[in-house]
Formats: structure tokens, sequence, C-alpha cells
């Protein structure tokens, strides 16, 4: 096969890198908050909060490190609305989720529309960090061990938050929450403050994604950059149902589809992006038709908890 | 309850050392309603203390209370001696104060240890093994046996509430509240629990049961404080109680729940047996009836009523009374056998036809499937109907002929609502069941399941029910009444059928004698 | 029930009443939007915009001036399919995020066979041809994420939500592969001949698909609310369980209102082809569902409630185009208005039913 060719794999490889991250982060993030009950549809807002805030602070400072935790702040301040609507006040999750979906997407690019007016000014490239030996590797060294620190943390999520999940109390906090809010409550703790824990991490790791986005990915920040990454994040959590590793899986089969698209432009095979981008749908989605059975998620998602009410 | 259960020898509680929990004057109003209404009560250490009341009594918010989950409005809680709110459920662990909800309160989807160690310090590791071997010691100690490591979701609702009353003595609980707690035990179940209350207060802690069976009351109780509408009423102190007969202690008891209108006089002698006649055809036969899709399987179900009859279904819940009626019904496949009514099969026929046909079934799942709680009560009057002249024509609502229906079954059927638009789910228990009861008893009724029809409800509605069945055989319907309490199916049933573990284990006529053998079906020992 | 004799107090008290009830019913509608304004202008002044004059741009153009009202109203046809599409499905309690790929998929098909088949045949015909079609192809659409929940049980959000990134994509390819239009470079299907669009009405410029948009969204009000059919779509909805014991067939019923709603989404798109732009254009996403989702709520499910609030929107987003040219405010704000909005009516939503909670 001539298409194999090495800058065909590594096109591919890279790719695969830049537009699966997003979707981890993405789809980690809403996985927490489904995990303690709380069905997010507002993540495609909270990512485009972090790929603002982020890029903004990285252009004021001139700092990588600070426009990363900008896009943390970013994340979580857009997920502190859902907090207090749906957590505390126990408003209607979905309404609420596409409301911060249009408000950040309105925000942002109104944001960026007084800062910037029409510029779009680019942020220089990130540095990266080289890891010993393994970046040797032909082919993938350069495109999987040569990488933005982001990305190294995006990967290492995956098994910390197995471990949070399922070797500490936190974790089961977390499962109790989505699965039996009362029993939570009865053994003393408070429900509302795990889910705000959760839905606020959820925020910190979504932001994370849009900070990846603008600041490592493209450089720069173009309103509605995201381009609906949130809500293939919710696909992912909810198909991964509260395992990490699936979330991981799920990552690269949509992030590989997504850039095969480029990569095999580069090898100079003309396929139209869409057909490619629909692959990893259609899979799914005929996954879903075959084996179909009943995707099992938290028995307490999407209900607020209020004590005492059965 | 099958046999009363043998009384306890009683302990000797010292009276000098302050009470564990002491109420004074304790006030919780609802909207509309006074929950509770300034109750003084006090709970010593070394006594199984019942709570008993009606539905309604106000038993739930009181619990409620103690548990951390609500807050008194009026009135002191003074925790001994010294009074302190308990202002959440975790301040009420913090005092020792561990509530077993009627509902399982542990997470399905953990394992009993996890569940055991919810609620401690976040970021460390869940101590499996460690809190397993105290789990097993706390169990042993109160001669409970089970598995730590076994899913939540895989154990019966009798193991959920043993594990539930080893993690409150793991945590130290100096105060356990039995929520409930024997409402949805086998006997046998619930027999052991009351051993393990007298064992707990034997060990020197304090028990609050609460309870509506009076039966229980008396077999484990030491003292007994009865309420009614929100307020204390009365109640036995350990010497009343001890030095009393149970039949005596019974009636006394009796006399405070309800305010002295015995309901011991009313009862009706069981129906005539030979006023059935079983020359002619049945109206529903039930052949060798198998079904597979339900947790408990049924296999070979026979039986035949007759027009006129009621066919009780006794049996300890949950073995598969509810995948029969639902078979019947035809909300479930059955996988085989068949199902003859007035002589035709209806097996093959969908849920309308067979209501078509005459078939009627009172559901026991009020809320969850007999009506849909945000609709007015006069559309879920309708639920089955939609759709059928002169309701609808063609197809278009006709709100005069809905309401009308609606104006004349509250008439019928005494239900009393704020108006006919009123959403069902704002009513209470009993008038729902009334919705119910109009739906399914009007019109054509030829046959009729009633599932559990008493079920939660007080005892003026258990009452007015229980006419209900008794006319509709009465009218030449035939009756199916599965039920768990055996009085009931005692004074209503021409016929008593046992089931166990998706079978049929024997058909008992109503004669004397007959509590004996179902007792004896129920319990394995004829077979 | 018993009726007594009506005491002047009881009168005056009934009065009382019916004055608490209506002032309810206003604060709980209106009382939102005026708080939403109210926020909205606070940002503008944020912004250093003078809120009177930008919302005076808004309404002047949107609402006052000949062509901005034509431009809304003309707007609104589609959008008002789109919000029946979200009220059958809503009110029968399935959760369709996938209105976007209905409608493309619709407007689609439908571009693709009217501009072939106009010149054979009579202009209504072609145009009923062409709504039927894209209403077939919009419920297709949907009929996937039916069947999974009504014979599999799986949860429709993912579903329809994945079927939404598969038909955006599907429909750019059918525009680039297989309906392109050999006779012009940019990448777009074959253009139907303005005189065999929709009637524009009363020889203005709107066009008559605001007509279809109104007869469907009264239609499928009274559907919901008067017919035996509504009513057992809403006991699905209510409450499956008894939806099952009162003989209903849950999965047929499921199917069904995925097709009504996939249908209405899809004629949205032939409308929107048939009334407005006559072609698809490669990549054309719109995105009017994720836009009326929020509508819908704000009107609580009522098919009238939504015709003043799809009419709200899009004067807000025709007016704010122009006002971005004036003041400088991009049109994005508009986001911003509905979201703010959306959250204000969730909050007053949650205080009614505190308030109720709490007695009277």
């Amino acid at each position: 096969m001539t298409l194999f060719t090495d800058t065909f794999l590594i096109a591919l490889i890279a790719g695969i890198v830049a537009a699966g991250v997003p979707l981890l982060f993405a789809g980690l993030g809403e996985q927490l908050s489904e995990k303690a009950g709380v069905l997010n549809v507002g993540i495609e807002g909270m990512m485009l909060g972090g790929a603002y805030l982020g890029f903004y602070v990285a252009w004021a400072t001139e700092s990588v490190g600070l426009g990363i935790l900008g896009g943390i702040m970013g994340g979580m301040l857009v997920s502190s609305m859902m907090v207090i609507f749906c957590v505390r006040m126990g408003l209607n999750q979905i309404v609420i989720g596409i409301a911060l979906t249009l408000g950040a997407e309105g925000a942002t690019a109104l944001l960026h529309h007084v800062k910037f007016s029409r510029l779009y000014p680019r942020l220089p490239d990130v540095t990266t960090w080289r890891i010993p030996f393994l970046a040797d590797i032909p082919i993938i060294g350069s495109a999987l061990f040569d990488r933005e620190p982001l990305v190294y943390l995006a990967i290492a999520l995956v098994p910390i938050l197995f471990y949070i999940y399922h070797r500490t109390h936190f974790g089961l906090a977390l499962q109790a929450a989505g699965d039996k809010p009362a029993a939570l409550d009865s053994a003393g703790q408070n429900v509302l403050a795990i889910r705000s824990y959760a839905v606020l991490g959820c925020g910190a790791l979504v932001g994370l994604g849009g900070a990846f986005m603008s600041i490592v990915g493209a450089g720069v920040f173009v309103p509605f950059m995201t381009h609906g990454n949130g809500f293939m994040g919710i696909v992912l959590a909810m198909l991964a149902r509260g395992r990490p590793l699936w979330v991981l899986f799920g990552a690269v089969l949509f992030g590989t589809c997504l850039s095969a698209a480029t990569a095999l432009q580069v090898a100079g095979v003309d396929i139209p992006t869409d057909i490619v981008q629909m692959l990893p749908f259609a899979a799914v989605m005929l996954v879903l038709l075959i084996a179909g059975r009943n995707a099992k998620l938290p028995a307490a998602l999407g209900a607020s908890y209020v004590r005492g009410e059965r | 309850m099958l046999d009363a259960q043998a009384r306890h020898t009683p302990n000797q509680p010292t009276t000098d050392v302050p009470p564990v929990i002491t109420l004074e004057g304790v006030t919780k109003r609802y909207p509309g309603i006074i929950a509770n209404d300034s109750i003084d009560m006090e709970i010593r250490a070394g006594e199984v203390h019942v709570l008993l009341g009606e539905n309604g009594a106000g038993k739930s918010t009181l619990v409620s209370m103690l548990s951390g989950l609500q807050q008194p409005d009026d009135g002191h809680i003074l925790i001994d001696g010294i009074e302190q709110a308990i202002s959440s459920p975790a301040t009420a662990l913090d005092i020792g104060i561990s509530t077993v909800f009627q509902h399982s309160m542990l997470v399905p989807s953990l394992t009993l240890v996890e569940n055991a160690t919810l609620g401690r310090t976040w970021w460390r590791k869940p101590d499996r093994d460690g809190t397993a071997k105290e789990m097993n010691a706390a169990a042993q100690r109160i001669g409970v046996t089970l598995d730590p490591m076994s899913v939540t979701e895989d154990l019966s609702l009798g193991e959920r509430q043993q594990a539930e009353i080893t993690r409150a003595l793991m945590r130290g609980a100096r105060l356990l509240i039995l929520d409930e707690a024997t409402a949805m035990l086998t006997p046998n179940d619930a027999a052991r629990l009351g051993e393990l209350m007298r064992r707990l207060a034997a060990e020197g802690m304090a028990v609050v049961f609460i309870t509506h069976k009076l039966n229980e009351a008396v077999a484990y109780g030491d003292r007994i404080t009865v309420l009614r509408l929100g307020k204390k009423v009365g109640g036995l102190t350990p010497d009343a109680l001890h030095g009393l007969a149970p039949e005596d202690a019974t009636a006394q008891v009796v006399r405070l729940m309800f305010d002295a209108q015995d309901t011991g006089d009313e009862k009706t002698s069981p129906p005539q047996i030979d006023t059935i006649d079983r020359t002619v055809k049945p109206r529903l036969e039930v052949l060798a009836l198998y079904d597979e899709s339900g947790r408990v399987p049924l296999s070979n179900i026979e039986f035949k009523v007759w027009p006129g009859e009621v066919f009780g279904i006794a049996g300890i819940d949950g073995n598969g009374q509810k995948q029969l009626a639902k078979t019947l019904a035809g909300q479930t496949k059955i996988s085989d056998g068949r199902i003859v009514m007035d002589g035709d099969f209806i097996d093959q026929k969908s849920i309308g036809q067979r209501r078509a046909c005459g078939l009627r079934y009172v559901t026991d799942d009020r809320m969850g499937e007999g009506t849909v709680g945000t609709f007015p009560m006069s559309i879920n009057l309708l639920l089955k109907e939609i759709g059928k002249v002169p309701y609808w024509q063609r197809g278009l609502e006709n709100t005069a002929a809905i309401k009308e229906n609606a104006m004349t079954k509250v008439k019928d059927f005494d239900i009393r609502t704020p108006s006919i638009d009123t959403p069902i789910a704002k009513l209470s228990g009993g008038n729902i069941q009334k919705v119910l009861l109009a739906r399914e008893l009007s019109d054509d009724v030829r046959a009729v399941i009633f599932e559990k029809p008493t079920y939660g409800l007080d005892l003026a509605n258990i009452a007015a029910t229980q006419t209900r069945i008794r006319e509709t055989a009465q009218n030449g319907a035939a009756v199916l009444l599965i039920s768990t309490e055996l009085d009931e199916l005692l004074s209503l049933s021409h016929r008593i059928a046992v089931m166990d573990q998706g079978r049929i284990v024997g058909i008992v006529e109503n004669t004397n004698g007959a509590r004996h053998k179902i007792g004896a079906l129920m319990s394995g020992a004829e077979k | 029930m018993n009726t007594g004799t009506m005491t002047e107090a009881k009168v005056t008290k009934d009065i009382q009443q019916k004055f608490k009830a209506l002032s309810r019913v206003f604060m709980m509608s209106l009382g939102p939007v005026v708080a939403a304004f109210i926020l909205s202008g606070m940002i503008l002044m944020l912004l250093k915009v003078n809120p009177f004059s930008y919302y005076g741009y808004v309404f002047g153009r949107g609402l006052m001036s000949p062509t901005g009202v034509q431009a809304t109203l003309t707007r609104m046809g589609p959008l008002l399919l789109i919000a029946a599409a979200l009220i059958v499905a809503f009110r029968a309690g399935i959760w369709n995020l996938g209105g976007d790929a209905q409608f493309l998929i619709g407007a689609v098909f439908c571009a693709a066979i009217t501009p072939l088949l106009a010149p054979h045949m009579p202009v209504w015909c072609g145009l009923l041809i062409g709504m039927v079609v894209s209403a077939a192809f919009g419920a297709i659409w949907a009929l996937v994420p039916a069947f999974l929940r009504a014979y599999q049980g799986v949860n429709e959000i993912i579903t329809t939500l994945m079927m939404n990134f598969l038909g955006i994509s599907f429909a750019s390819v059918l525009v680039k592969l297989a309906f392109l239009d050999p006779s012009t470079t940019v990448p777009q299907t074959r253009t139907l001949p303005v005189d065999a669009r929709l009637p524009s009405l009363f020889g203005t410029t709107i066009s008559s698909g605001l007509i279809v948009g109104l007869v469907a969204i009264i239609l499928v009000h009274y559907m919901m609310t008067r017919t035996a059919f509504g009513l057992r779509l809403r006991v699905v909805g209510g409450n499956a369980s008894a939806a099952i014991h009162a003989g209903l067939s849950v999965p047929l019923l499921t199917v069904a209102v995925f097709a009504i709603s996939g249908g209405l989404a899809g004629l949205s798109g032939g409308v929107a082809i048939l009334g407005q732009y006559g072609n698809v254009r490669a990549d054309w996403n719109p995105g009017y569902s994720l836009a009326v989702v929020p509508l819908v709520f704000l009107a609580r499910f009522n098919g009238f409630a939504s015709i003043g609030f799809v009419g709200l929107f899009s004067v807000l987003s025709i007016g704010a185009e122009s006002a971005a040219r004036r003041t400088g405010v991009p049109n994005y704000f508009t986001l911003v208005t509905v979201a703010i909005l959306l959250v204000m009516l969730a909050i007053s939503e949650y205080y009614g039913a505190k308030r109720q909670k709490a007695g009277a």
C-alpha cells in the first residue's frame, strides 16, 4: 500500500491527538458529572468558556501556563451556573444546559468582538515536552512523545479518574449521588455538595479541553470554535457508561475519523471530509442497532435531589 | 401475620439515667396539616419503644425529625437530657442515631462494604477487607450472617435490612430507628427482625420500632406510644404492657388508635362456600400457565374461578403474584398455557381486548402504573378508555361527557377531591384507590383482579374497599384477590390458593381450619 | 363540591383569587421577559452601548420597518414548524435533540427533487410534492432513534445527538456528491426558480411558509390538547408504565412521535427551501432547532405561546443584524438575550413552584 507512507501516518497520528484530546477532556468531564447524577448538556458552552478565557489569559500574560489555568477557570465559571441553577435550585438540567451553551456561544463571541474586534491574534507555538527514548521511535515517536504537556495530562487523567472512581471514598460517594442520592444523604454526606464538586470538576476538565483547542491546537480563538465537540463528549460519556478507559477508546476512534480526512488529503487522496466524519457516528449507530441494549445510566441521572422527596 | 410470636421476657430498664432522647412539645406543620402536634416522648436505652399509628398519623414525620431530615417548627429535642438540634443526617449519626427506612437506604450498585464506608474521608482508599471484618464481627454480635462483599442489588429486602442494622451497629449507634421495617418482609424475616430487636435492647441499645401492626407492637415492644392524626393519644408503659395479657394489651391499644371504635366487631363472617354454583361454566380458567419473563418465573399455574366467587391468592410478597396478575391482564406475554374466559381463549388478546371482554385489573402500584400523577383526576378515570365514545367523538375530546363521567364517579364512589381537574397525585392514597376502583368496576364487569387492594390504606378505606370487593362478587363477577394479609383473604374469599416461588402449592377451601392449612402451605410444611 | 349560598364575601374572595391567578400568569410569563431585557440592557451598558438605542434599532428594524417585518414573518415559518416538531416530542416525553439534521435532510431532498419537477407540472403540484418529500425524509431520519428507543430502550438523547452529527455531514455529502448543480462551480443543489416557489402573501415579500408554520403549530397544539391521539402521547410522556397498564402500545406510539416530530422538522427544511432559499449550499446549517428548544420551553410547550416567542426571537434576530451595523454590537448578542431569558424563566418557575408548595 502506497497510502501508508510515513508522512501520512505522522499526519494521521498528530491529527488524532489534536482532534482526540479535546474530546477526551470533554468526555471525561461529562462522565464525572453524569456519575454524580447531573446530565450536563451545557458542556459545549463550558468548552467555549475555557477556550476563550484560556486564550485571552495566555495572550494577555504571554504565559501558556496561566492561559491553561484561565481555561480551567473559564470552564468552571460556566459550570458554576449549572451548579447554582440545576444542583442547588433543582431546575431542569436539559433546559439550563442548552441555555448555557447558547449563552456561552453568544458571550464568548461577544467578548472576543469587544476585545479584538475583527482581529485574530495568534499565540506562539506551545513548547513540547520530549520524552527521552520514546520520542526517538520512528513515526509514532514525534507524534506521540514529543507533545505539549496538556496532551500528557489528558492521557494521565484516564488512570487518575479510574483510581478516584474505584479506590477512594469520593468515588463511592459520586456513584451513590448518581444512583441513590437519598442513601448518601442518610449516610450523613451532603449530596448537593458532592454533585456541585462533580459539576465544577466537569467544568474544569471540559474547560481544559477548550483551552487545548484555542491555545495548543489552533493558537487562536474563533467564535463557535468548539464545533460540537462538547456534544460529542456527551455521546462519548453516555456510551462509555462510567468507564474512563472507554472514553479514551472513543476519543481515539472519533479523533481518527475526524483527522483521517486531512491526513488523506496530505497523502493526495481526495475524499470529502464529511464522509470520513460520518464514520464514527455511523459505526456507533450500527453497533447500537445490532447489539442494542439498554444503555445503563445512573438511576438518578437528570433528577434533582430534594431531601425528603422520594 | 401467621402465628402470634412468643412474647419476650421483659428487660428491666433503669429509670434513673436520663432518656437517650426526650421530645418536648415537638410540632411540625405542613401546608394544610399539622403532621406532629406537640408530641412528648421519652426514648430510653435498653427498651424497644413502639410507635404505633395508622397511615397519616405522623409517624414518618417524627422519624424524619429524629434522623435529621426535617426540623421541628416548635418544641425541643433533648439528647441525654441536654437540648440539641438534630440539624442534618450527619448530626444524627454523630449523636448515635441510625435509621433503617422502609425502603432500603443502601446504594444498589455498591457492595455492602462500600455502603458501610460511605461518608468516610474522601481521598482515602476504602479499606474493604478491614471493613468487611468489622462488619462480620458486628453481624456476629447480633446473630446475623451476611456476605459483606456481595452487591446490594443481588440481596433480598430482608438481607438488606439486616445489613443496614449491622451498619448502624458499626457506626456505634445508641439509638436504632426501624421505620415500618417489617412491612416488606416475609413473616419469617419479620419474626427474625423481632428477635433481633430484643437482642439489641438487651445489649442496652435504644430501639424505636415504627409499625401499624398491633401484634408486632405487643410482641416486641417494651413501651408503646400511639399516634393519631398527628397527636400522641396515649400509650402503654413497660409495667402496663408487661402486666397485661397480649389480648388485653391489644384491646387497649386498639381503643387508643381508633377511639373506642373497635374494628374487630365489624368482622363479617367468611362468605358461604356453597352459594357458588360450580356446575356452570367457570368464568375464568387458567390452564398450565408458564411465564419465564419475570424475576420469579411462573410455572404450571392452574385454577378456575366461577361467577360470584372470590378466589384468594395468598403468599409472601414477591412469589410471582404480581407476575400472575400482569400475565392475566395481558401486560406480559405468557410462555405457555392458556387463559380462558367464558369459554373463549383470551391469552392471545391485547390488554384492551381483554378489558373489552370484561376483565379488569386493579393494580397495587397506584402511582407507578395505575395513574399519571400530573393528569387531572377526571382523565385518570378514563385512562383505559381513551378514544372511546362518548368521551371522544371521532378522536376529539368531548369535555362535557368527560366531566359528567367524573361527577358521577365522584358521587358513586365517594371520591373526595377539591375538583375533578385536580391532578390525581394531589389526592390522598385512599382517594386514589377509589379512582382506580371507579375506573375498573364500572360497566360490564365479568372478572376482576384485585392486587393487594388495601395495601397502605387507612382503616376506613380498607373497609370501603373490602365492601366493594364483596359487592363485585355478589354482582356475579369472578374475583381474583391477591393479598398478603391473611385476615383479609379469610374474610373475603371462598377458596384460597397459596403461591410460593411462582407455583401454586395448594388450594384451600375457606372453612374452619383454613388459617392453619394456609400457614402450613406457606411455611412449606405441606407440599 | 357543595355549592352553598354565595355570600358577598365569597364573591369578593373569588374575584381576588382570579386576580391573583391572573397576576401570577402575568408574572410567570412576562416577568422573566422583562427581567431578561433589563439584564441584557445592563450588559449593553457594560459594552458602552445605550440599551434604548440598541433595542430601538432592533425593534425599529424587526417590527416597525416594512421590509424588516416581512423578513421577520418569513423567518417565522420554518421556526414555527420546528417548534411544532419539538412540542410533539417534548410533550410525549421524548428528547428529540436531532432536529437540525432532520431539518437539513428534509431540505436537501426537497431541493434535489423540486427543481427537476418544476418544469413538468403545475406549481402547486410541485410544491406539494416538495413538502411531502421533505417531511418524509425528515421522518425517516428520525426513525433510527425511534426504533432504538421503542424496541431496545436506548436513550434517545445520545442517539438523536449522534444522528444529528451524522445527518449534518450526510446532507453536505449529498449536496457535494449526489445533488450537485452541474451548471455552477459553487457546491450547491439546483435552484428552484422563483416563480415555482411558495407564493408570497398579499403582494408583500412574506413567504406563505408562514401560513404553513402557523397552521402546523395550531394543529399540533390541538392535537396534543384535545384529541385522543394526543392524550395517548401525553400518557406515554407522563408515565410510560401507566401507558402499558392502560393497554397503549408504547413502542408504536413512540415511533409515531418520532415520525411526526422528524416529519415536521423535515417539512420545516422543505418550507425554508420552497419559500426562501430555493437551493441548499454545501455546509449550510442555520441551526434552528437548538435555538427553538429554549423558545418552546419558554412557552411551556403551549402552541400559541410558542408563536409569540418564535415571533419575538425572529424580531430579535432580524433586528440584531441591523443593530449590529449601527451600534457595533455583533448579532451574537441575541443568543445571550435568549439564554438570559431562559434562565429567568427557569428561576420564575422555581419560585412559582416554591410558592405553590408553601401554601394557598
